[in-house]
């Protein structure tokens, strides 16, 4: 995509460089018009004239030199009788070689100018230059980076006139990169590779490390200067990819955090093993695939909003869903969690099969909105702008659902109903509508967690498969009815999962996580944050 | 003498093991000495297809020792199951010999095909079926036995504890799926020739596994009668209804729950490796923690804390499973979903425990009916 971008830049500025030098009417302009058309004329001569009118073409700054070089090695630059030189674009169409202009006619005696090995390498060698003093900073930049990883000796002299006459800082740092490599490579004197050493290593990325490790022949004061340099640049770079692990474990917590958030109501506090909660997250994907299925159908301007309607939606059909299996199934086996257990796994089959069967075992396609796609770098990261979101939207339902719980009438029902149920019965409170209610929020967030994952996760029927075990991980590791215990228990799952995948690779990182974990749990049963009081005792 | 003592005066212990040597008696007999095209002819896919539930009995009752006796619900018991499983392909492997398609004498295939030079230190000994047999029972004894050290030793209950077997089962399967293991990855162990020199192809051979994985039911689960009559067994319940009196009244709990949990992981190791030889193939997939749950759903259609219950849900379940998935596959993961939900909300008890109780009541509302006084029947006997 960049590359694109830039190779249309630099076609913009191509264009407004030909404007410009049809526009510039001044006395310099008609000066140099002048050398055009001589060294044009040499393409109608000998070959010993061609080559030394592409070498002349190369450090003319001709803005349509790189079309008339192509053209040559395509047989579509034409010479006229007259000496005039035209050439043929792809397209078929007649460019005047000195304006660029298109020109009805090919002149009187046209002949196609010729060209043999020989002048195809020097060809080849002028593109290379050509660019270097190319008038857009793009196309300089881009060259000043291929003469960096192909240390043409013989583009010293260009890049140094290049150098001189540069303006742009960034295109100045990438030619004085490129020197430092030719420099290196080259049969310079001590110091001078020594003051390029530096340059390299400024730079501080593979690239310089892998130039710098295949220098050849180093004096051994050089060799030393390498090493360091070297050893510096890779410390940074661990450091880097440090930060960077680090990142992907926060953004694996915060998707942890969201599966297990809902876990952490219905089993925290309620008690309730729910193996059907990866079930209630699928439902929220799935929810997600209908959202936006419809508005691609009926409204694509609305494409955008897709995740704002299909959040509360989701919040409802799983939360629906939820309160459904709690008056049907769970309500009959509380105080039993290991039926409830059984009963909720069948039931996660159940819908994992109903969700087959009415959308098809296949992943379905759920789009990234234009804020939620592409990424962004932070000095040696790249971050995506999904994972980002996930990570802020995760906290904000985390936060949203502590307020829930201790500042809304709702919540200080559910933790009275939690602590003492018989108590909090005779107080009033309607004990199993709280209960309802409590397992259809956990539901819910589960549903919003689905919306969430449909962004970065296939979308299929084993959606929430893959979430069950680590939800209850975390749920248990973080200690049982306790949010905050939740968010560190995940994202401590999450970046320790992450930190050791360069170390031990994905899945040996993840087993030694689930062993660590059930160590842990053997050490301390109640998690991190264990609940203290009679309460726990039931 | 000892017969005696052992089934009490419950009928259904001899009732059970009578079944099982009928059946097995009958097929083997109808398989080998019956023509091919007769009516009566048992075919040989057949025998291997009742092999493997009863493999799936043995895991079912390993399963009822635990869960309906000490109330242990372990969801990783498919782990015991694979591990035996995988030390018996081990030994099948290197029984293959030359045979196999790179012809390397020692080395499996897929070894070879990783460009391994030698045979692992864990291989070594698995050409000796004794040495194979003795790991069998040993590998998840042994993981059984630490697991639940330290699970026990620090009160690991109840859901925490099945938790963290479904997460052992789950970590196993990860690392099951690993070439760098030396298990055979993903496609795991297959392609076996011969056991103790017999071609595991022929009718006779499978018969013969057939026979075995029937007498290993009945010695499995004469061995659990057996515990569950004796002191220890009593004990055994008492930790399952109320664990902090029988610790307040002096019984070292753990000790119990880890000699049981330890007997009860041999046990489904035992089932793997007869399970791995009559359908051919061991692969990771056997880990997954959904084969694990769908072993303890077994237990609890046929009846938790009842052997035979045990054995004949997992005969029965796996049954409906094979004529579902034949006829109405898209339909089988309801059915079992919905056994799940079913069998814990309305039959607790499950078929073993519920059936007679059925006909209990059916008979005295007959009894009602016909205008006699209902006399009270005898209290029968808890269904054991």
């Amino acid at each position: 995509m960049v590359i694109s971008t830039l190779s249309r830049l630099r076609r913009l500025c191509l264009i407004a460089m030909a404007i410009l030098t049809l526009a510039g009417a001044g006395a310099i302009g008609q000066a140099r018009a002048q050398d055009v058309q001589d060294t044009l004329k040499l393409f109608s001569g000998s070959y010993d004239d061609i080559q030394k009118g592409i070498e002349a073409l190369a450090v003319s700054g001709q803005p349509t030199a790189i079309e008339i070089l192509q053209a040559l090695t395509d047989n579509r630059l034409l010479a006229g009788a007259d000496g005039s030189l035209v050439y043929k674009d792809a397209a078929g169409a007649l460019h005047d070689a000195a304006t660029g202009t298109v020109v009805a006619a090919e002149p009187a005696g046209a002949k196609p100018v010729r060209a043999n090995n020989r002048i195809r390498r020097a060809v080849e060698a002028a593109l290379g230059q050509l660019t270097l003093v190319s008038p857009d900073p793009a196309k300089r930049l881009e060259a000043a980076l291929s003469v960096f990883k192909s240390k043409d000796q013989t583009a010293l002299p260009l890049i140094e006139t290049a150098l001189a006459r540069e303006t742009d800082a960034k295109v100045k740092t990438a030619l004085e990169r490129a020197k430092a490599a030719l420099v290196l490579y080259g049969p310079g004197e001590e110091p001078a590779k020594l003051a390029a050493v530096e340059v390299i290593a400024a730079q501080g990325d593979q690239d310089a490390l892998a130039m710098l490790a295949a220098t050849p022949s180093p004096s051994p004061a050089l060799a030393a200067a390498i090493k360091d340099a070297s050893d510096a640049i890779e410390g940074r770079l661990a450091l880097w990819s440090g930060v960077q692990s680090f990142y992907y474990g926060i953004s694996l917590g915060s998707v942890l955090l969201l599966a297990a958030i809902g876990l952490a109501i219905t089993f925290g506090v309620m008690g309730v093993i729910n193996m059907a909660h990866g079930e209630m997250v699928m439902i929220g994907a799935y929810t997600t695939f209908v959202v936006q299925d419809i508005i691609r159908n009926s409204a694509p301007w609305l494409f955008d909003y897709s995740l704002a309607i299909a959040l509360p939606l989701a919040f409802l059909v799983s939360g629906a869903v939820g309160i459904l299996i709690e008056r049907v199934i769970i309500r009959f086996l509380y105080g039993r969690p290991l039926e409830t257990l059984l009963a909720t796994f069948g039931l996660s089959l159940v819908l994992q099969q109903a969700v087959r069967s009415l959308f098809g075992p296949t992943n379905r396609e759920v789009g990234n909105p234009a804020w939620m796609s592409g990424a962004f770098d932070l000095g040696g990261l790249t971050l995506t702008y999904n994972r980002m979101w996930i990570i802020v939207f995760s906290i904000v339902v985390l936060f949203v659902l502590m307020v829930v719980l201790r500042r809304t009438a709702f919540g200080l029902q559910m933790r009275a109903v939690t602590q003492n149920r018989r108590m909090a019965g005779s107080m009033g409170i309607r004990t199993n509508w709280v209960d309802m209610l409590t397992f259809g929020l956990g539901s819910g967030i589960a549903g919003i967690a689905g919306v969430a994952l449909s962004q970065i996760d296939n979308v299929s029927p084993n959606l929430g498969q893959g979430y069950i075990i680590d939800s209850f991980m975390v749920v248990v590791f973080g200690g049982v009815g306790n949010l905050w215990g939740t968010l560190v228990g995940a994202m401590t799952l999450g970046i320790t999962n992450k930190l050791l995948e360069p170390v031990a690779g994905a899945v040996l990182g993840k087993i030694f996580v689930l062993v660590a974990l059930v160590l842990f749990i053997q050490r301390k049963p109640r998690g991190l944050f264990p609940q203290k009081g009679r309460a726990v005792e039931r | 003498m000892i017969m005696k003592r052992l089934f009490g005066s419950d009928a259904m212990a001899l009732w059970f093991l009578a079944c099982l040597l009928v059946v097995t008696v009958l097929v083997g007999v109808l398989n080998l000495a019956t023509p091919a095209d007769s009516a009566l002819h048992v075919p040989t896919y057949l025998v291997a297809l009742l092999g493997k539930y009863l493999c799936y009995a043995i895991l079912a009752l390993s399963i009822d020792l635990v869960w309906g006796y000490v109330g242990i619900l372990s969801l990783g018991h498919g782990a015991f199951f694979a591990l035996g499983g995988y030390a018996m392909g081990m030994y099948l492997m290197r029984q293959i010999g030359p045979r196999g398609v790179y012809g390397d004498p020692v080395l499996p295939d897929f070894m070879v095909f990783l460009n391994w030079k030698e045979l692992p230190w864990y291989w070594l000994g698995f050409d000796n079926f004794l040495f194979a047999m003795v790991m069998v029972a040993l590998v998840p004894g042994i993981l059984a036995f630490v697991f639940g050290y330290l699970a026990f030793r620090s009160r690991v209950t109840g859901v925490y504890l099945s938790i963290i077997t479904q997460a052992m089962t789950y970590a196993l399967l990860l690392a099951f799926f690993r070439n760098d293991m030396g298990f055979g990855g993903n496609n795991g162990l297959t392609d076996f020739k011969d056991l103790l020199g017999f071609n595991l192809q022929t009718d006779g051979m499978r018969v013969a596994l057939f026979a075995a994985s029937a007498l290993a039911l009945a010695l499995c689960y004469l061995l659990c009668l057996w515990i569950t009559r004796s002191r220890f067994g009593k004990v055994l319940i008492a930790v399952r209804d109320a664990e902090s009196r029988t610790r307040f009244m002096g019984y070292r709990v753990e000790g119990y729950k880890l000699a049981a949990f330890t007997l009860s992981a041999v046990m489904a190791g035992v089932a793997g490796a007869l399970y791995v030889p009559q359908v051919g193939i061991i692969n990771p997939g056997e880990f997954a923690p959904q084969n694990s749950i769908e072993a303890v759903v077994w237990v609890a259609v046929g009846g938790r804390g009842t052997l035979v219950g045990a054995a004949v849900g997992a005969i029965v379940v796996n049954f409906g499973k094979t004529v579902f998935t034949g006829v109405l596959p898209e339909l089988w993961l309801f059915a079992l979903g919905g056994l799940f939900v079913f069998v814990t909300l309305l039959m607790p008890k499950g078929i073993v425990g519920t059936v007679p109780q059925l006909l209990d009541m059916m008979r005295s509302r007959k009894a009602q009916n016909a205008g006699e006084t209902a006399k009270p029947e005898a209290p029968r006997p808890a269904a054991e």
